[in-house]
């Protein structure tokens, strides 16, 4: 850059070789950078493929339609599958409505203060709160004040609050991934606040949202910490009363209120178990919680991809 | 100032001379933004009926800013304040009177942006929203607002047999027009462009101001341009604008052939902007 002598045609070589330097850093990280995912990455394989080898004899129909058993070859997860779908039915109805609203309210509502900023900081810190934390909180909130008891209801909850700060931050980033012209073109036809966020906001934000709901639910259902803490029963040989009835009203909630075991739990029931047998339905429950989450991601992946490949700004 | 006073003095002879009914006028209008930088300065300019008046000046002399407040778009950011009056007329309402709801406002007053914004949705709902907005249920009534607005913003024949598919897979051009019927389709007594066709090629924009032309039968029509060509082949009167301040204000023809600011003719022939 000193003198304009110094062009490259006439150091050709010098400039030549050190391009070929360069390149040789280009060349050694990207080495360094496939070996550090690969470590990930196979790690996780590995443990994978380990759980489905050791499950193997587990995967039959009777594993899914079974009750725990003091026999591991007749033992099932029937009562834990169901108590997962139930705990995580409770958990979306309740995670939803309030974090997808909290979420609009923070992004379109809220006036922009100090305090809004406070709340801001908080929600995004209560998703790194640790689990167990949220599950003494429910023990002592859910389980005793209200008198929930160990319940499916408290279970649901429990793992409700605990993404809802998931789904709060999804929403808000769904929500400002919605260009300012199209809301100005929707203020500008006279539309109010609830008619730009319900007509607008909302629909455009779908995807999103929806992601974010089923990231957090995909973390949920793994979640186990908090609902040990709350009482989930480890030894569940009988399922919840059913929603539906044949009498009016036809539903009923009593199931809200049954005690419950989930996967993971039940998983972790039979690892803590002596006898080496059980550890094969362990790793088979575990195999079904990796699939149901991989399940989860991949129906987000594949929702994102479908709604966004309509909108495009 | 007295310049400015003069020239304004002047307009208002001339407009009663060719008895032009005014359609809206900005009194005293000064515009801050939030943290306080005065952006407009008691402005005072006369929107003329059914007449196409353009806003020019160099980027930054808030000329879109002047245009926004007409349909209270500033509300929608917290800490913007207005002082003084815009008069719409025959009704005398102060639309930038605070009890004057904004949504009011937006209703009698409908704008065109810069970059073409429809809604991800059909180009039938696109058109319909507004009608929707205010209430309307009736089919019918819809479907005929929608085709008289599509019909009026000369994009009907294009889009007539696709009226349920997206508005995105329209070019950029036939977008425009469609956000054009949009403004349209709730019959507004006045519509706000900014620069309309800013981001279109020459074709699309020849389109947009042929169009213009036609809806000033209809309806007053204010408009921003960059472009002092598009002032002076579409525009009936003229504001020329520098530094938040209004410099002179005239019909078109005079504006750009005897400006009598000096400003006014640096601008318009190119010696700064």
């Amino acid at each position: 850059m000193n003198a304009p002598k110094a062009t490259v045609l006439d150091n050709l070589d010098e400039v030549r070789s050190m391009i070929r330097r360069h390149r040789l850093n280009d060349y050694i990280f990207s080495i360094i950078g496939l070996l550090c995912m690969m470590i990930g990455v196979l790690t996780l394989l590995f443990l994978f493929v380990n759980l489905v080898i050791d499950g193997y004899p587990r995967f039959t129909s009777e594993f899914f339609t079974s009750f725990p058993s003091r026999r591991a070859e007749e033992a099932g997860i029937l009562s834990a599958w169901v108590g997962t779908m139930l705990v995580m039915l409770v958990t979306v109805v309740t995670a939803v409505p309030l974090g997808v609203s909290a979420g609009i309210y923070l992004e379109e509502y809220a006036p922009k203060n100090w305090l809004s900023n406070m709340i801001e900081v908080n929600v995004t810190n209560l998703a790194g709160v640790p689990s167990i934390v949220y599950g003494l909180l429910a023990l002592g909130l859910f389980v005793y004040m209200l008198d929930f008891g160990q319940s499916i209801l408290s279970a649901g909850l429990t793992l409700a609050l605990l993404i809802l700060p998931v789904v709060i931050v999804a929403t808000r980033e769904a929500i400002r991934s919605i260009p300012v012209s199209i809301r100005e073109a929707a203020y500008a036809v006279g539309a109010t606040k609830w008619q730009v966020v319900s007509d607008h906001i909302l629909r455009y934000s779908f995807g999103g949202i929806l992601t974010g709901v089923i990231i957090g639910m995909a973390r949920a259902i793994g979640e186990t910490a908090p609902v040990i803490t709350i009482g989930a029963l480890t030894f569940i040989a009988f399922l919840p009363p059913t929603p539906l009835q044949e009498a009016p009203p036809y539903f009923n909630f009593d199931w809200l209120f049954s005690s419950f075991t989930v996967l993971p739990i039940q998983m972790f029931n039979w690892l803590s178990r002596p006898n080496p047998d059980f550890h094969a339905n362990a790793a088979a429950a575990g195999v079904v919680i990796i699939v149901a989450t991989l399940l989860m991601n991949g129906l987000a992946i594949w929702l994102r991809y479908r709604i966004r490949r309509h909108i495009q700004w | 100032m007295d310049g400015l006073q003069l020239t304004l003095n002047r307009d208002m002879t001339t407009m009663q001379a060719h008895h032009h009914a005014i359609k809206a006028e900005a009194r005293d209008l000064s515009f801050y933004y939030n943290g306080g930088h005065m952006a407009l300065k008691n402005i005072t300019l006369p929107v003329y009926d059914k007449r196409i008046t353009a806003l020019i000046g160099p980027s930054g002399c808030g000329k879109s800013t002047f245009l926004r407040c007409f349909n209270r778009m500033h509300d929608l950011y917290p800490g913007n304040r207005y002082e003084g009056r815009i008069v719409m007329h025959p009704d005398n309402t102060n639309i930038l009177e605070p009890t004057v709801d904004p949504i009011e406002v937006r209703m009698r007053i409908s704008m065109v942006f810069q970059k073409p914004n429809p809604f991800p949705k059909s180009i039938y709902e696109n058109v319909a929203y507004g009608l929707r907005v205010r209430g309307e249920r009736n089919k019918r009534t819809i479907d005929n607002k929608v085709e008289e607005a599509l019909r009026d913003a000369a994009i009907w024949d294009e889009v007539k047999d696709r009226l349920n598919e997206v508005a995105f897979n329209l070019s950029g051009g036939q977008q425009q027009r469609l956000c054009i019927a949009r403004a349209l389709a709730t019959d507004p007594e006045i519509m706000l462009f900014d620069e309309p066709t800013s981001a279109l090629d020459p074709i699309a924009t020849a389109s947009i101001e042929e169009l213009m032309s036609e809806l000033k039968e209809k309806v007053t029509i204010l408009i921003v341009t960059h472009n002092m060509q598009q002032a002076a082949r579409i525009s009936d009167f003229t504001a020329y604008m520098y530094l938040g301040e209004l410099i002179e204000f005239d019909d078109t023809d005079t504006m750009f052939t005897k400006p009598s600011r000096k400003e006014t003719e640096d601008y318009i022939t190119g010696k700064f902007g």
